[in-house]
């Protein structure tokens, strides 16, 4: 090896600054316009389009105005049938990419041009993936995990750093529950492990059971429509 | 796999760093990993000499330090390490959310060549 004598410089900088930088800008702009940023995340088939799609419908029925930015790899299907709930709905196109992160909600909202002070709600539609999306701030000031029942009762356990930061947890296709013989007491405790105090609704978006529970948590949360 | 674009960042912000210190290229880089940051150490490791191809950085050696997850525990009033995928005091077995550290991703220092001794410059 070379005998290059070196020098050390030393710097404290979080290799996400810059992201944390664009996020925390974002979540004032929601703040100072009176909207609820929610960060939707789960793993790919866990029912994050279905439930959003019956959030929005209700919401837009209760006369509330939500908005949703879509994230998905390659096709618009899931923007097209959320767009059928009279919500402003779009679409960002991933491609490669595993996750999303502030800078492309900072984009696409502008590109949407959206005027947020008319707006109630943005819900942001992860990339389906438990491990990625843990570490980018969206700017959300909820970040909300989603885990089917079809997935088994360890998941959080094995995925602990996405679980952990999350703020709710919406167990989702309850109607399933019973052929796919889960134990949903232990699902939850192993919820509550990862993530100590975080709240937990269980939903059928095919059913509609838990819903009613689910949007008074959102009607309550909303600043005043 | 994120850690591509944690690489890119991670590259770019050393680049800015040895620039503004007049520094050519990059020898070291020293980083801190926590538990909980959600990056795998080894798609890190990958990535990273890929990231740092044709920037001052390439060919740059990336120290890891590794930090594990620390709760700070009410009831016992301490910190304390759990164990591995959990979140409960070991002693007392309290859950906790306070995390003292383990989510860290940051860089803490670079290293780069010594500017040659004023003498050999005669
Ligand atoms: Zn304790």
């Amino acid at each position: 090896m070379s005998t290059v004598s070196t020098r050390l410089l030393e710097i404290r900088t979080g290799v996400l600054s810059k992201n944390d930088q664009l996020a925390a800008r974002l979540r004032e702009r929601f703040q100072e316009a009176g909207v609820l940023a929610l960060n939707f995340v789960s793993s790919p088939g866990s029912g994050k389009t279905a439930l959003l799609e019956r959030t929005l419908t209700e919401l837009v029925r209760a006369g509330r105005r939500p908005a949703a930015l879509v994230g998905d790899l390659a096709t618009d299907n899931d923007a097209r049938r959320l767009e059928r709930s009279g919500a402003l709905v779009r679409q960002i196109q991933t491609r490669d990419m595993c996750h999303l992160e502030a800078e492309m909600i900072s984009a696409h909202l502008e590109a949407a041009g959206w005027n947020l002070a008319e707006l109630d709600y943005l819900f942001i539609e992860n990339v389906g993936n438990l491990v990625c999306p843990s570490g980018y701030d969206l700017g959300e000031q909820v970040r909300v995990v989603l885990l089917s029942v079809t997935e088994g009762e360890d998941k959080p356990v094995k995925y602990p750093v996405l679980f952990n930061s999350a703020d709710v947890a919406i167990i989702t296709k309850l109607d399933l529950a019973e052929a796919c013989g889960i134990d949903l007491a232990l699902m939850r405790r192993n919820i509550k492990e990862v993530r100590p105090g975080i709240t937990i609704f269980e939903t059928s978006a095919r059913t509609g059971a838990g819903m009613d529970v689910w949007m008074a948590w959102l009607m309550a949360r909303c600043v005043e429509g | 796999m994120h850690e591509l674009s944690i690489a890119l960042s991670l590259v770019e912000i050393v680049e800015e760093a040895a620039r503004r210190a007049g520094a050519e290229r990059v020898v070291a880089v020293h980083l801190r990993l926590g538990a909980m940051s959600g990056v795998v150490r080894e798609a890190l490791e990958f990535c990273f000499p890929l990231a740092a191809q044709h920037t001052l950085v390439e060919g740059a050696r990336l120290e890891i330090e590794t930090v594990p997850l620390v709760l700070a525990c009410d009831p016992c009033g301490r910190d304390v390490q759990p164990e591995e995928g959990s979140f409960r005091c070991p002693f007392c077995g309290a859950p906790s959310m306070h995390i003292r550290q383990g989510r860290e991703l940051e860089v803490t220092g670079i290293e780069v060549p010594d500017p040659e001794p004023a003498m050999e410059e005669r």
